[in-house]
């Protein structure tokens, strides 16, 4: 397990053998190629120092285990704390109520996948969750925005509202949720425009659109490579408009995905999905322990 | 703040503002480990001095690839050669980055300087991704060439580009889907769109822009790697510069590959492209 760093740990520790309990000065030790590690996986530097705490004072004066090498021990001690971190083993499920429609709302910052990310959401919903999803576009800003939703919804075969007449990004939300409620959708999801966290304008919509609409889910779609920033934008993004979960795009890069760990911490939300493709099908849910072993580089 | 002895916490401090700038780990322990051999040595003794070094030691590896990179890859597009007609550009880089945005904003930048500009949609994958440059195309004013979604993009740059000719037209700009640098088959339809430039119009493509998110964190330098590696990258653009991210990853990039950067997007209008400057973005490091 963890091969690369567990080299670099067999080497901190080396000579540690014959000890009976793991020493300060090797924990030491090895906290700084934890933490070196953690950087290069682009977990925020604030939230690498928190957990390095953490580690080492689980790690202080553990008895060494017959069962593992020092260097293996340091590992396992790291990986549980994050999976517990991360939320555990298992995976986060969406939270649905009896009204109708259940309102999902979709925010994060440009390009971070929200668009694609509503309508692999809205065909996993219809097929593995058995429900009627109404999609609509209030990003009424970025070109041909709404026209990529038609066409997803399309793809995929599951209706969009839409209404070329206007431009009120309030307008198209209430009228999709009027549309749902006659028409029987029993969820709606609103795909919102991209913005920046420091955009006081369009952080004031969002959170009027979010009173509006009473979502029972928020989800933050943040980018798997996205670096130390990511701490910054979602947590302005929990501050302001309250999310209740993130979604994980683009994991079939090769990035680590440090921001995992540092969106978790920071928020305290669940990450429910990650995105793993440019096809409608690429979505899977997220797994603690998965996202554990890439950020420790296995 | 003012003069103060260069303490371990400054050093401490210093390392937290470049790796949370994503500079990257390896680039920001040499720095601070050539700040702290200057300190030992006494020959930097405060942090006024400190200041002054590092904004030096990071233009120089931020100015080295303009020195060392072949002419071609840091003339101004504002004076396209008059014996290059169309002159080629590719603008290429993993998903959402900006390219489309970028595209937009620098057709606007070429036609105002009196060229005669066409775009390409060669991103026939992405979900209304020809609607997008054709809305920004109408907002600059200048023709796109486009085909049906799930054409072949090569095939659509072979079109752009007799386009071009028949127009005599100045500069094409070739708009590329978002792709991840480790998807092979991918990264082998972007070669073959580079090929097809070239075998079109000689030398094409003249510049290859790698565009790249300011937020993006390590994964920007394999980024870089890979599409260089794919197609003759010239510079980089560095987008969505008017978030609190900094952009530090092509300090790496400059260092590893000596890859110029070009201009930064600093918004999503029209005129929120700047050409780069290496003593602003070294500032912005520090604010
Ligand atoms: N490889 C990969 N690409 C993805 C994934 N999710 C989204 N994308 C791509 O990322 C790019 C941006 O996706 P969009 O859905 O348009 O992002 P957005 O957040 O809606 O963008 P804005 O509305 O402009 O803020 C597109 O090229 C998508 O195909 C993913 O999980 N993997
Ligand atoms: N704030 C800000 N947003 C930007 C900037 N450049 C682009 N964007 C936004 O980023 C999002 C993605 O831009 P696109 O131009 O579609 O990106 P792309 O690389 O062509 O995306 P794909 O083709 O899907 O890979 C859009 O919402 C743009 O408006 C910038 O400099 N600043
Ligand atoms: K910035
Ligand atoms: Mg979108
Ligand atoms: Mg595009």
């Amino acid at each position: 397990m963890f091969e690369a760093l567990s080299e670099k740990l067999k080497k901190t520790l080396k000579t540690l053998r014959g000890e009976s309990k793991l020493t300060e000065a090797h924990i030491n030790a090895a906290m700084t190629d934890i933490r070196i590690a953690l950087l290069e996986a682009d977990v925020n530097y604030g939230v690498v120092k928190q957990f390095v705490e953490r580690v080492r004072e689980k790690a202080l004066g553990q008895e060494v285990w017959q069962a593992l090498s020092p260097a293996q021990q340091v590992v396992k001690i790291v990986f549980d704390e994050m999976v517990e971190l991360l939320g555990g083993g298992a995976a986060s499920d969406l939270a649905f109520t009896s009204q109708t429609p259940n309102v999902i709302l979709m925010v994060g910052l440009q390009g971070s996948g929200k668009t694609t990310s509503t309508g692999k959401l809205a065909r996993f919903l219809a097929q593995q969750r058995k429900r009627h999803p109404l999609l609509v576009s209030v990003d009424v800003y970025r070109p041909a925005a709404r026209d990529q939703l038609s066409v997803i919804g399309k793809a995929i075969g599951i209706p969009v509202y839409e209404d070329p007449t206007t431009d009120d990004p309030f307008k198209l939300a209430r009228a999709a949720y009027r549309e749902a409620q006659l028409r029987g959708f029993d969820t709606l999801l609103v795909d919102t425009a991209g913005r920046l966290h420091i955009d006081d304008e369009l952080m004031v919509e969002l959170a009027q659109l979010k009173a509006e609409l009473h979502p029972v889910e928020t989800l933050f779609v943040a980018d798997a490579m996205i670096g130390q920033d990511a701490v910054r934008s979602a947590t302005e993004f929990h501050e302001r408009i309250g999310l209740t979960g993130v979604i994980l795009s683009k994991m079939d890069g090769d990035a680590r995905g440090g921001a995992a760990l540092s969106i978790r911490s920071m928020t305290g939300q669940p990450i429910k999905f990650v995105g793993v493709g440019e096809k409608y099908d690429a979505l899977e849910p997220f797994y603690p322990d998965r996202i554990a072993q890439r950020i420790l580089g296995m | 703040r003012g003069k103060k002895v260069i303490s371990p916490e400054v050093l401490d401090e210093l390392e937290e503002i470049l790796i949370g700038a994503d500079i990257g780990v390896r680039t920001t322990l040499e720095l601070v480990e050539k700040i702290r051999t200057q300190v030992d040595r006494k020959l930097l003794n405060d942090t006024d001095e400190l200041k002054r070094v590092l904004r030096q030691e990071l233009l120089a590896l931020l100015r080295a690839p303009v020195k060392s990179v072949s002419g071609r890859a840091v003339r101004s597009e504002l004076d396209i050669p008059t014996d290059i007609r169309p002159y080629v550009m590719m603008v290429v880089g993993v998903n959402g980055v900006g390219k489309t945005t970028t595209i937009a904003k620098l057709a606007h930048l070429i036609k105002r300087e009196g060229n005669d500009v066409i775009v390409c949609a060669a991103d026939t994958f992405r979900a209304a991704a020809a609607d997008q440059l054709t809305v920004w195309a109408e907002r600059v004013g200048i023709p796109v060439i486009q085909q049906k979604p799930g054409t072949d993009p090569a095939a659509v740059v072979y079109d752009a580009l007799q386009a071009a000719k028949s127009r005599d037209a100045d500069v094409v700009i070739v708009d590329t889907a978002g792709r991840l640098h480790n998807k092979v088959n991918l990264m082998n339809e972007l070669e073959k769109m580079s090929r097809i430039a070239r075998r079109e119009v000689p030398q094409a493509p003249h510049e290859v822009l790698l565009v790249l998110d300011a937020a993006t964190g390590q994964n920007g330098l394999e980024q870089a790697r890979q599409f260089a590696k794919t197609v003759p990258v010239t510079g980089l653009v560095l987008t969505k510069l008017d978030g609190t991210a900094k952009g530090g990853i092509v300090v790496a990039i400059a260092r590893e590959l000596g890859l110029p950067i070009r201009y930064v997007g600093t918004g999503e209008q029209l005129d929120d492209l700047a050409v780069f400057s290496p003593e602003a973005f070294v500032d912005s490091l520090f604010e």
